[in-house]
């Protein structure tokens, strides 16, 4: 186990480097950084040339690179051109879209696994011909369309929620925000947990566990749950990277400003320090929840041992 | 332990098919085909027509009588054609607006009213088809011929260039998508579909690769293959002729549903600003312009979000009659 997980964590060392450059690499393309400085004026070329070497950007990029990198492991994650730290920016950005992002990850757990578990059960009926139709057309809406439609229904049109989110972004108030968040990724769990709970209901071991006249609520939860939950909670802790990075299009409808915020203004304004922060902490956070996925995989079914 | 077992394994089998196996093989291979084009002829045959169906074929008649499958290819067709002709049913210019008319609701010859600034919202949901098919077919086509290529080279080679590209799709996945698109796309003026498309490609060719690989992995070890090896066939050869048509399957599958997912990709991307530029007509466009005035004008945020659902919806579903039709191992 323990050889295992070093092994594991030597080879995220490539995948992080590989995309923290290639994420820098883009930055690189997006422009040049001192013009947004200046207002909508032209920049005076001294001033340029001075602001260029206070920030390194008139060395080759691979040296700012290495700059950079040697700067986040001793926690520098640099300063943005407005002169606010970039951890600064994250202390305060990260708590909100962490709650987001829990949010959304309780509604798959709750309502997919259940709704997933109920059809899986059914197969075939109605229940589950029409929770299938429902998750489809729940995939394929955008969730930036489900978002601004229930907006607009719970916000405006019925005043249930506020509109918008306020800067202290309680749970209470992220729970619509991360039910779109979720939607997608919701009916995607339903649809996983339904295929393979149909297809181990049919296995020897349900089958034993049902003749040895278990109730079958034990024989659902601990036989047939257990052993089915297996890719759903893979497709959970992959989710997890995504549901932080894709906050961008939910934060904007309902104005929270996470993440997904910052890293929209920091685009917008050009602000390098602060999109290549933000994208190398993201990147960290689904290579983590990646490994942490693959050792749940021993606790859910004891037969995979890590070696 | 175990490594040991497991290279002792593998080899064995191998060695025997070079070594041995070969010349039994073929008589195997010709003996099984024989029996099976005698077997209509023989006395429970019903005639020629009870030919073995290969997968094509069996997964062709299955989806001919899929509901899904008929329904979602209509809606397709619908909109191909009108994204080729879009004046057959809308005579309107997209690009003609009246402020006049702004956030008008419904009137006679134009059904859907007007948006914020008083262009017709039919016309443009209309002529909005064009882009997003544009979009979805073309970012598949690339993806899919990118991925296979680069997926089906490792699966079939392997080695150091395998794991090298292996480890590239791994850093590839570990960037969100929508924040790839701001970063790249948001230095972009062009106001065309092709740099949103270029994007596209980029970003989504590693998750086909993934899926190609692992299936020509599969491919590679049947025995027709080694065969072929045996029988000296180039590599050319035995990846055309025999672990291509035997590979493909999962690759169509996921391309299907991927053309749904970047049509939305493309409206999200348009309605966080970076994606197409408003001289286009675009559903994203249209969905983010309308979002201010949901509450006067809520008509024009509906019609294109319908279209854009509705399209989506069919591209997936499509994908999923194509998946089971395919995978025999779901029904």
């Amino acid at each position: 186990m323990g050889r295992y997980v070093i092994r594991r964590l030597l080879q995220m060392i490539p995948v992080f480097i590989g995309a923290t450059l290639l994420i820098f690499l883009m930055v690189n393309v997006m422009g040049d950084p001192i013009a947004g400085l200046c207002g909508d004026r032209q920049c005076d070329p001294a001033t340029a040339a001075q602001l260029r070497k206070e920030f390194g950007l008139d060395k080759p990029v691979w040296q700012q690179y290495l700059t950079y990198m040697g700067n986040v492991f001793t926690g520098d994650f640099g300063t943005a051109f407005n002169g606010q730290k970039v951890t600064e920016l994250m202390s305060t950005a990260f708590p909100v879209t962490i709650r987001l992002t829990i949010v959304a990850i309780l509604f798959e757990i709750v309502i997919g696994i259940t709704l997933g578990v109920v059809t899986g059960l059914r197969r075939g009926r109605p229940v589950d011909t029409g929770a299938l139709v429902v998750t489809l057309v729940v995939i394929s809406v955008p969730t930036f369309v489900t978002g601004l439609l229930l907006q607009l229904l719970l916000g405006v049109e019925w005043g249930w929620i506020k509109p918008s989110v306020s800067t202290e972004a309680t749970f209470g108030e992220l729970i619509v925000p991360g039910l779109v968040l979720a939607s997608v990724s919701l009916a995607y769990v339903t649809r996983l947990t339904r295929t393979s709970i149909a297809e181990n209901r049919r296995s020897d071991y349900v089958r034993t566990a049902v003749a040895k006249g278990l109730p079958r609520r034990r024989v659902i939860t601990r036989h047939l749950l257990r052993n089915s939950l297996i890719p759903v909670v893979t497709f959970i802790g992959t989710d997890i990277g995504a549901l932080m990075g894709g906050a961008i299009v939910t934060e904007r409808i309902f104005n929270i400003h996470g993440v997904g915020y910052q890293l929209y203004q920091g685009i917008l304004r050009q602000n390098t320090q602060t999109v290549v922060g933000f994208v190398t902490v993201l990147v960290l956070v689904f290579l983590v929840a990646n490994l942490l996925v693959d050792l749940l995989y021993a606790v859910l079914d004891p037969r995979i041992r890590y070696a | 332990m175990p490594e040991p077992q497991y290279v002792g394994d593998a080899g064995a089998p191998e060695g025997a098919i070079a070594a041995t196996g070969m010349g039994g093989a073929m008589d195997l291979a010709t003996s099984e085909g024989e029996t099976l084009e005698k077997g209509p002829d023989g006395p429970h045959g019903t005639g020629p027509s009870e030919k073995p169906r290969s997968l094509w074929s069996d997964a062709w008649l299955d989806l001919r009588r899929n509901p899904v499958f008929i329904i979602s290819s209509l809606v397709i067709l619908f909109l191909v054609v009108i994204s080729i002709w879009p004046s057959l049913i809308a005579s309107g210019n997209p690009l003609k607006c009246d402020l006049a008319h702004a956030q008008q609701g419904s009137s006679p010859g134009h059904p859907f009213g007007y948006d914020g600034q008083g262009c017709d919202v039919y016309t443009r949901t209309v002529y909005g088809a064009r882009t997003s098919v544009t979009v979805g077919v073309c970012a598949t086509l690339g993806v899919a011929i990118l991925g296979s290529f680069l997926g089906g080279l490792a699966g079939f080679f392997g080695g150091a260039g395998d794991s090298v590209l292996s480890r590239i799709t791994d850093v590839f996945f570990a960037i969100p998508v929508v924040l790839g698109g701001l970063v790249l796309l948001s230095v972009v003026t062009s106001s065309t579909v092709w740099p949103v498309i270029g994007f596209m490609v980029l970003l989504g060719w590693p998750q086909i690769s993934r899926i190609a690989r692992g299936s020509v992995i599969t491919a590679k070890q049947n025995d027709y293959v080694q065969a072929a090896r045996a029988l000296g066939a180039s590599n050319s050869r035995m990846m055309l002729r025999h672990i291509a048509p035997n590979a493909v399957a999962p690759v169509i599958v996921v391309a299907t549903i991927a053309l749904g997912t970047y049509i939305a990709l493309e409206a999200t991307l348009s309605y966080l600003g970076v994606g197409l530029k408003p001289p286009t007509v675009s559903w994203g466009i249209d969905i983010s312009a309308a979002s201010p005035y949901i509450r006067n004008a809520p008509h024009a945020l509906l019609w294109p979000s319908g279209a854009l659902a509705v399209t989506v919806l069919a591209f997936i579903m499509l994908g999923d009659a194509v998946r089971d039709a395919l995978d025999p191992k779901l029904r």
